[in-house]
């Protein structure tokens, strides 16, 4: 844990506007950028390779992956549209890590959140679009943060890990989906795939003007400076990171421990249920089963590799949106299964990791490692 | 159930066999994570390699012809994820749980990756011993239908319970586990320790996928595990660390995982999915009964990240 707890109070120096030492703050930041970025580099390189042992020209493989993430117009607007539930579910991830825990449940809260919205979307049928999407918003955002808070209650009340509780939640979360779109939810015209009924094309959320890219985007992005601002510049973000460092110091100072853990568990959680209401309002227009696309598990990914800082998350999201939406060309172009992208996920996972071991390690002037 | 008219008790002896049977890899994954944990390292990343033993099984098993050979290369396959999670977190300032949860995603995406031509053929699969010979209704006959591999994992539970009691090897594992300082004192490499029990941990972890795509479902796709590694690991810390207990909780959780198929071939279907949540269902309200806030659990090695 001391990564995850050494990280917010290190990022606070690199934020406040104050007297810091210049060169210390420089170099804090340079390290924050250059090391993830060589574990990037790294990673790739080592896909490259195994793309290469598989019989395919890596040289190919880099082009068509930058072409097909941010190559052109269409492509960006794919990559954008992927990065939106990212930044939400990566959020589920980053803000547990404040107080040191470790929530890798996002896709069950983004699994319920859907669930939820489509709920209050087909119960408030005929009513004016504006209140059926508020009222998927707030039940996408309660549903989602209940889900997690039920984690964060778990390991606070009941000294349950969290980390465990959370992924053994996904599962529960996709049964509970499962069940309700072939059951109870199920609508009797969805033959081949079973799903709910449709929540009707006036309280789809639609896409920013001039774009194919929907609003979740923007609710990413709102959703995430409210994060940062929340943990860096707020009273309740101070205490959070301070209970996150040292549970015992908070205590002794009177900090309630137990209410925080459950606020940021169920924000954490509301973030990746706007997620699933996000899929939902803007890109299905129902729940099933499509719903479970790993957006949860790519979020893991991209709160670490943003460090949990809330900020990161946006373009570390729009990276691996762009990674994910060049998939598809992979695929086509070089012939690559689908899982390619999830290969290259892990192994940026395990190269972001283990480079852990170098910050504090390298002065920033020594450059690359 | 059409011929025979036994009526319910088919979902007994349907859960009784998929105790046995569904109970497998849970037990595989579950001893080796008991290794690794004793030694003071956990490893999320089994689910990973669960997945990774059995595709590397099945592609083995399909292209030599031999299942037994397929075991091996699980085996093989989850050691070297296993170095992996040890080689990484060897790293000053790493963190396992996170490790684990890379090598989860890394070990799903390659099975994944590499077993896609995998999906069509047919490997050949692992012999099961009938031991319901004697029995003549047919229920009864496929419930006692008993692979090898299960047997195998049975023996290594009070195995691995004396090993840890009162071989060198075991009280190195237990003292790396309780106190690294006191291992290190002694001129042991924690490291190292920790190197070869993540490795063990890892080459039972691949068995038990071997045994999810040669013999019970028997086949390979990529919807094979889901989530099995996980409560496995979770089954660990109910267990208590201990072995015997791993044996046990494996079997009710195979019956628990047995129940929602068991229900679906007498004619329940209603709440399928919600059946197939069992045995999640069940480590969780497990983990809320047995966890406490105010204490460490008995039993719990100390260097454990997990039980900080």
């Amino acid at each position: 844990m001391t990564t995850d707890t050494a990280e917010p109070m290190e990022a606070v120096g690199v934020a406040a506007t104050a007297d810091a030492g210049f060169l210390q703050r420089y170099g804090a930041s340079i390290e924050y950028i250059l090391i993830p970025g060589a574990a990037l580099v790294g990673a790739l390189a080592v896909f490259g390779a195994f793309v290469a042992v598989y019989g395919k020209n890596p040289l190919d493989l880099y082009f068509y992956m930058y072409y097909g993430a941010f190559g052109t117009w269409f492509s960006w607007q794919n990559t954008l549209t992927r990065a939106a539930p990212l930044i939400l579910t990566a959020l589920c991830t980053a803000l547990p890590a404040q107080l040191g825990m470790v929530i890798i449940g996002g896709e069950g809260a983004l699994l319920i959140g859907a669930l939820s919205a489509t709920s209050a979307a087909l119960a408030l049928q005929g009513a004016a679009p504006i209140i059926v999407q508020i009222a998927m918003v707030i039940a996408g955002v309660i549903g989602g943060g209940l889900w997690i808070a039920l984690s964060g209650g778990l390991r606070q009340y009941r000294g349950v890990n969290e980390t465990i509780s959370s992924l053994l939640l996904v599962y529960i979360a996709l049964a509970i989906l499962n069940h309700l779109v072939e059951g109870p939810m199920r609508d009797p015209a969805s033959l081949n795939k079973p799903s709910t009924r449709e929540i009707g094309a006036a309280n789809m959320i639609g896409t920013i003007p001039g774009t194919d890219v929907h609003w979740g985007l923007a609710f990413g992005l709102v959703a995430a400076v409210a994060a940062y601002v929340l943990i860096y510049h707020t009273t309740f973000g101070f205490a959070a990171r301070v209970a996150g460092g040292n549970v015992r110091a908070a205590k002794i100072v009177g900090l309630g421990v137990g209410r925080l853990i459950m606020t940021i568990c169920f924000l954490a959680g509301g973030c990746a249920g706007l997620a699933g209401m996000i899929e939902v309002a803007a890109v299905q227009g129902r729940t099933n089963a499509n719903l479970a696309a790993g957006y949860g598990f790519t979020g893991i990914l991209v709160a670490f590799l943003a460090r949990q800082n809330p900020l990161a998350i946006i373009p570390v999201a729009i990276l691996l949106g762009g990674i994910s939406a060049s998939g598809g060309l992979l695929q086509r172009r070089l012939g690559l299964p689908d899982a390619s992208v999830l290969v290259l996920q892990g192994i940026i996972f395990v190269f972001v990791l283990a480079s852990d071991a170098l910050y504090g390690r390298i002065g920033f002037l020594k450059g690359k490692s | 159930m059409a011929d025979t008219s036994i009526g319910l008790w088919t979902v007994p002896l349907a859960v009784l066999g998929g105790a046995i049977r569904v109970s497998t890899p849970f037990l595989f994954v579950s001893l080796g994570e008991c290794i690794t944990e004793r030694s003071g390292r956990i490893n999320l990343g089994l689910e990973g390699t669960l997945v990774m033993g059995a595709m590397s099984a099945y592609g083995i098993s399909y292209l030599s012809g031999s299942p037994w050979l397929g075991v091996l290369a699980a085996g093989i396959t989850g050691a070297v994820f296993g170095a992996l999670h040890a080689g990484i977190c060897s790293l000053p300032r790493v963190n396992d749980i996170a490790v684990g949860i890379a090598l989860m995603l890394l070990g799903t995406g390659l099975a994944f990756f590499l077993g896609k031509p995998l999906i069509e053929p047919t490997a050949a699969r692992l012999p099961a011993i009938d031991f319901g010979w004697w029995s003549d209704i047919p229920q009864l006959r496929a419930a006692l239908r008993i692979n090898v591999l299960f047997l195998i994992g049975v023996a290594i539970a009070p195995l691995l319970y004396w090993a840890f009691k009162t071989t060198r090897w075991g009280l190195l594992i237990r003292t790396a586990g309780e106190s690294a300082d006191a291992a290190r004192a002694m001129g042991h490499s924690v490291l190292l320790i920790r190197l070869r029990a993540t490795m063990v941990g890892g080459f039972l972890a691949g068995i038990g996928g071997s045994f999810l795509s040669l013999f019970y479902p028997g086949s390979w796709n990529e919807g094979l595990s889901s989530g099995q590694g996980i409560t496995a690991v979770a089954l660990v810390i109910f267990a208590r660390w201990d072995p015997m207990l791993c044996l046990w909780a494996s079997l009710a959780f195979g019956g628990a995982a047995a129940l929602g198929p068991a229900l679906q071939s007498v004619g329940i279907t209603s709440g399928y999915h919600l059946f197939n949540a069992a045995p999640y269902i069940l480590t969780l309200a497990i983990m809320i009964i047995t966890c406490s806030p105010k204490r460490t659990l008995t039993g719990a090695p100390a260097e454990l990240s997990i039980t900080r």
